[in-house]
């Protein structure tokens, strides 16, 4: 009964949903509204891992949006890659691209992803996401608020 | 109206209702766990997309795995077409035999299963392995419960008991009838990989039963083997629902009593969704191996069942 | 002339005429036309069974054939069936043996084991037709001998051979003198020993004999059948044999087993009391579970398919059991119903089988092996076995639209059957069977699908399964044959149906069960039916449909590396084996399989806390052989050492032995 009692007195903890997204990605318009997203951290420091799981918690709930986590590439529409890629990550992260399905997007989360960020140089990083794999749209922030993960993905959605 | 019609009609609505059903469980779900969640027809738009999507299909990987997802989808429209939800006078009798209807069940499983070792990865042959080991386990829960149902009316026509139950409550509400139902409701969550057997919406793959065999699959491959499994969730929560509660079944063709009963068919299952959906958010997924003895209890309830329809018969 | 005699003379004249080509014609052709004169004698004996179980029936007496007791011969209904059976299972084997034993000369292709094989089948064929005792066990035993000469064509191959036809030879002898003993116990107490005369004094045997030979008998047939506890020979025998002697054996001799049981309790004693059946339903009962288990936990293919005999015998057997039952209650529509449950699986079990071990042999003779964690791959580079093999595993696993489906359908509706009059044991005991069916069944499913999945799909897991070839168009021919009888018994049993009347009432063990059964199936008695036919046409036409729609709608296809979580390519080593698939289910029955497991740890010699290398071996073993079997065989052992005292090698010593024996034999029968 604790569980029970715990769910009357919480209720609803998401946030309300703020207004529709400008534009919906013309890439995206055969999606219809439904949008798979399979996550791949292609060196990062797990900031903005915790920014995309709380882009998905109760609170935020991008599900309402259309926008759902699944587990295989096979199964995603948009991959999320945060991170500057590291040279052990650069070919699963093309093998990653290689296995979705077209039409397939990308999506670099956070400053790393975008231009290296604080890691530009070091000794184990390759480069920017787009080195390796063509990126569809950015979500700048060191690291980006989930509200910003959530309306850049609505651009997909368009919900 | 034909029989031949109303059963295309019949596995027309199953199908169309299916996704719906899985939105309804998951904004129940979201509700519970204060999410807004998404909107009922959630599914139907990734089907939609998913037809849209181009298919892949492995290197090493034969006919099977093209051909799965399809008797996948034939058996459960099979089955739908067959069974008595709408009416309990079909056009194939032969089919809706409650044995059959099993049988039909486990050839797609069986289907499924032979795709995922056909991909040649180590995740698709562990989904094939612990899939089949479920299924074995639960084969003689499902067999007790048909031989409790049988009881009332002699004889395993799904039809004839349906009907049998419509028209004398007192064949329904007997103790058997309750044990019965208990074992089949256990092995209805087996057999649909719902919790606390399989959780479906898992991401770790060394939890996955049923998602690990999919894995490889997508586009149309994907969407068929999706609505496929919506469809078999809706096809035993309906067979739950109409051989225990078997009121508002018609026992004609007509199409008004037809479509009577058809909102009533959806009536019952959403209610069963509902609390389907409901109890998942109290419940976390049992290890691989605690599996046989929760089986094994229902198989104690199925055989009480059938103990108790002999002796208080 | 009656057309049952003509067709036995032909297969007769065929077998001694094949026994003779084998012996005589050279390497390069003997294999042609042993396997000719194989297909022939099948082909003249399931003409026989046809007309049998159409209702033409024979008897004759031939007593200047054999001294003493003559050569009596007797075809009926059921003896039909059987000889249908057989004579099926002989003519696909005989196709299939023309390409399998090849031109080399050696092993199954040598004289003696191209000669026996036309001999060995006209030996199942004399079995059904005997109509006395001692024709009865002159024709099982040169079955026997036919069948042990097969198992050893090999013998030169490997040692496990030479072990495997010990241990027939020595089941088979023992449960020969077992059957000899309580046929000759029957003829004494009938006072005749031609069935007729048995058969008419039958129901007014005291119950101390009919229960003795009863179980005698039973004793016997179950061990040929190959029912648990009575089957250590089988796996070892129908793996080590020649595969087209391996199908014979599993698909056709053990189901004389099955008749011998079905003759002896149904048709000679008449019928019986209750325990028989009970012992019988508990024989059944731990043959299929017992059986499936092991095959679910095997890797080896030949012993996969022998341990799924057994338990498909153990569900033949609950059959028969639950016939006997509902006769003894006083159901005798159900009582037919099971017994043509019974039958009907019996003749589904040999095509399937027939089928699968063919194609284990097809497999074998192009692999070089026989174990399924080496196999693979073999969906691509032999298509046409593998679409054949999957056919034999449909009907194997019991699924629709699968022949194997049918006959479990109709076991089932048998024991489902609630009629009061039954009893405490009934009210308990059936629904026990439904769930050891359904287990049986749920793990047979698992079993096939490993078997079909790890051997034949994915990619190959060893050098000699990637360098398989397609099997040659005979081999290809028989698996055929067996594939359409199973396909025809999948989606029209109905043709089945008025034999199954037949000899159902014949054998006063029912009232015809199946009548007019057409394209539906329809039993008295139980208000339940089924429609293969439909059943197969919607499953096969919604998958083309499906897939024709699906190929007309949306983007084309890709092909793609598998989705290898992005580190490196996949190898054929990281794809589930057939002893990993099978491990939850092993896990889940550890207590009835008992692993035995073995890890040696070597340590370099600097120090004892590295490690060099480490070695898991798991061994299966069979329980019930190390249990009951290794301890009896060391108490023989033991006897017989102790017997040694006897034979010091004096001859007055062996004299005084004749003489007291000869004494005591006169005095007994001075005293008598």
């Amino acid at each position: 009964m604790g569980l029970i009692d715990k769910i009357r007195s919480i209720g609803r903890v998401a946030e309300p949903a703020t207004e529709a997204p400008a534009q919906r990605l013309p890439a995206a318009a055969g999606l219809g509204g439904s949008v798979q997203v399979r996550h791949v951290d292609a060196g990062s420091c797990n900031g903005c891992e915790i920014e995309i799981g709380q882009a998905f918690s109760p609170v935020y709930d991008a599900e309402r949006h259309g926008l759902r986590l699944v587990a295989s590439p096979r199964h995603a529409d948009v991959l999320t890659v945060t991170g500057p890629v590291t040279l052990n990550m650069a070919e699963p992260l093309r093998t990653t691209y290689e296995a979705m399905p077209r039409p397939r997007m990308v999506a670099a989360v956070g400053d790393c992803a975008r231009d290296c960020g604080m890691f530009a140089g070091g000794y184990g990083v390759l480069g920017p996401v787009s080195d390796v794999v063509p990126v569809d749209m950015q979500v700048p922030g060191c690291p980006p608020e989930p509200a910003a993960i959530v309306a850049a993905l609505r651009s997909l959605s368009g919900r | 109206m034909s029989a031949w019609v109303a059963a295309c009609v019949q596995a027309g609505l199953v199908a169309a209702v299916a996704p719906l059903l899985v939105g309804f469980m998951r904004a129940v779900r979201a509700r519970l766990e204060g999410r807004a969640g998404g909107r009922l027809v959630q599914p139907w738009r990734d089907l939609r997309k998913l037809l849209r999507k181009e298919p892949i299909t492995p290197t090493g990987a034969g006919v099977v795995f093209t051909a799965a997802p399809v008797v996948l989808m034939a058996t459960s429209v099979l089955v739908a077409a067959a069974a008595p939800y709408l009416s309990t006078r079909g056009p194939l009798s032969g089919a809706a035999d409650l044995i059959v209807v099993v049988g039909l069940l486990l050839l797609g499983t069986v289907a499924l299963a032979l795709a995922g070792l056909e991909t040649g990865t180590a995740f698709g042959g562990m989904g094939a392995s612990r899939e089949m080991t479920i299924a074995a386990l639960v084969e003689p829960t499902l067999l007790l419960s048909v031989f409790a149902l049988s009881t009332r009316v002699g004889s395993t026509d799904l039809g004839a008991i349906v009907a049998a139950g419509a028209t004398d409550p007192a064949a329904v509400f007997t103790p058997a009838s309750a044990l019965a139902a208990a074992a089949l409701a256990i092995a209805v969550l087996a057999e649909a990989g719902r919790l606390p057997v399989d959780n479906p919406a898992t991401h770790l793959e060394l939890t996955m039963v049923h998602e690990a065999m999919v894995l490889e699959y997508a586009g149309r491959d994907l969407a068929l083997v999706e609505w496929a499994s919506a469809m078999r969730l809706s096809i035993m929560l309906g067979l739950l629902a109409n051989l225990f509660i078997p009121w508002g079944v018609a026992g004609s063709l007509h199409p008004a009593a037809l479509a009577l009963a058809a909102g009533v068919f959806v009536v019952k299952l959403t209610v069963l969704a509902g609390l389907l959906a409901a109890g998942e958010v109290f419940l976390a997924k049992l290890r691989l191996f605690r599996i046989p003895e929760l089986l094994a209890g229902s198989f104690v309830l199925g055989l009480l069942a059938v103990i108790t329809s002999a002796v208080l018969a | 002339m009656n057309q049952v005699a003509t067709a036995l003379g032909v297969a007769f004249a065929v077998a001694g005429v094949g026994a003779l080509a084998g012996l005589v014609v050279p390497a390069r052709v003997r294999s042609a036309a042993a396997g000719a004169a194989t297909t022939g004698v099948g082909l003249a004996g399931a003409a026989a069974g046809l007309c049998a179980v159409s209702g033409t029936s024979w008897q004759v007496h031939l007593p200047n054939l054999l001294p003493l007791a003559g050569v009596s011969l007797a075809v009926d209904a059921l003896a039909g069936w059987f000889l249908l059976l057989v004579g099926g299972v002989a003519a696909v084997v005989g196709v299939y043996t023309v390409g399998y034993a090849g031109q080399s000369g050696h092993g199954p292709a040598s004289r003696t084991a191209l000669a026996m094989l036309p001999v060995f089948v006209a030996a199942m064929l004399l079995v059904p037709a005997a109509g006395s005792v001692s024709t009865f066990l002159l024709a099982w035993e040169l079955m026997a001998v036919t069948s042990l000469l097969l198992v050893l064509s090999e013998h030169r191959h490997s040692p496990a051979v030479r072990t495997a036809g010990l241990w027939y030879a020595a089941m088979t002898q023992a449960g020969f003198v077992v059957i000899l003993l309580g046929q000759a116990w029957l003829a004494a107490a009938a006072g005749g020993e031609s069935f007729a005369t048995i058969r008419a004094a039958g129901p007014g045997l005291s119950p101390v004999v009919s229960g003795g030979v009863f179980l005698l008998c039973v004793t016997g047939f179950a061990s040929k059948a190959g029912a648990v506890p009575l089957h250590p020979w089988l796996p070892r025998a129908h793996a080590e044999a020649p595969s087209n002697v391996s199908a014979l054996m599993s698909a056709a001799m053990v189901k004389l087993g099955v008749y011998g049981i079905v003759r002896v309790g149904f048709d000679l004693l008449g019928g019986g009391q209750r325990w028989w059946w009970l012992l019988l339903g508990a024989l059944g009962v731990v043959s299929a579970l017992y059986g499936i288990l092991q095959a679910a936990v095997a890797t080896d293919l030949k012993r996969l398919l022998a341990f799924s005999t057994s338990e498909n015998i153990g569900l033949i057997l609950l059959g028969l059991a639950a016939a006997g039952l509902w006769a003894e209650a006083g159901q005798p529509a159900v009582a037919g119903v099971a017994l043509a449950a019974a039958l009907l699986h019996a003749a589904n079990h040999a095509g399937f089988k027939s089928l699968l071990f063919c194609g284990a042999g097809s497999v074998l003779k192009a692999t070089g092996t026989r174990d399924l964690d080496e196999l693979g791959g073999l969906s691509r580079r032999m298509p046409a076995t593998t679409a054949l093999v999957t056919v034999g595993a449909l009907g194997a696993a019991a699924l629709p639209p699968g022949n194997g489906f049918v006959s479990e359908w109709l076991l089932l509706q048998a024991l489902l059957h609630q009629a009061p009059g039954g009893g405490t044991v009934m009210i308990v005991a059936a629904p026990v069977a439904v769930a050891v069916v359904a287990l049986t069944a749920g793990v047979g499913v698992a079993t096939y699908v490993k078997a079909l999945g790890t051997g034949f799909l994915a990619r190959p897991r060893s050098t000699a399964a990637g360098r398989a070839v397609e099997s040659p168009r005979s081999m290809l021919a028989g698996m055929g044959l067996a594939a359409t009888v199973c396909i025809g018994l999948a989606v029209v049993p109905g043709v089945a149906a008025p034999a199954l009347d037949r000899i159902a009432t014949g054998l006063r063990a029912g009232s015809a069960p199946l009548p007019s059964s057409g394209v539906d199936v329809r039993l008295s008695g139980v208000a339940s039916t089924i429609s293969p036919l439909w059943i197969a046409v919607g499953v096969v036409g919604l998958t083309v449909g499906f897939a024709a729609l699906a190929r007309a709608v949306g983007r084309a296809r890709r092909r793609a590396a598998p989705w290898d979580c992005g580190d490196g390519p996949l190898t054929a080593r990281m794809e589930y084996t057939a002893t990993s698939f099978a491990e939850p289910l092993q896990r889940v029955f550890d207590n009835v399989l008992a692993p035995e497991q073995d890890v040696d740890v070597t340590h370099p010699a600097e120090s004892a806390y590295l490690v060099r290398a480490v070695q898991y071996r798991r061994r299966l073993p069979d329980r019930i052989e190390a249990r009951l079997y290794r301890p009896l065989i060391a108490a023989v052992e033991k006897v017989g050492r102790a017997a040694r005292v006897l034979a010091t090698g004096s001859v007055h010593r062996y004299l005084a032995y004749m003489l007291t024996a000869l004494v005591a034999v006169l005095v007994a029968g001075v005293i008598r």
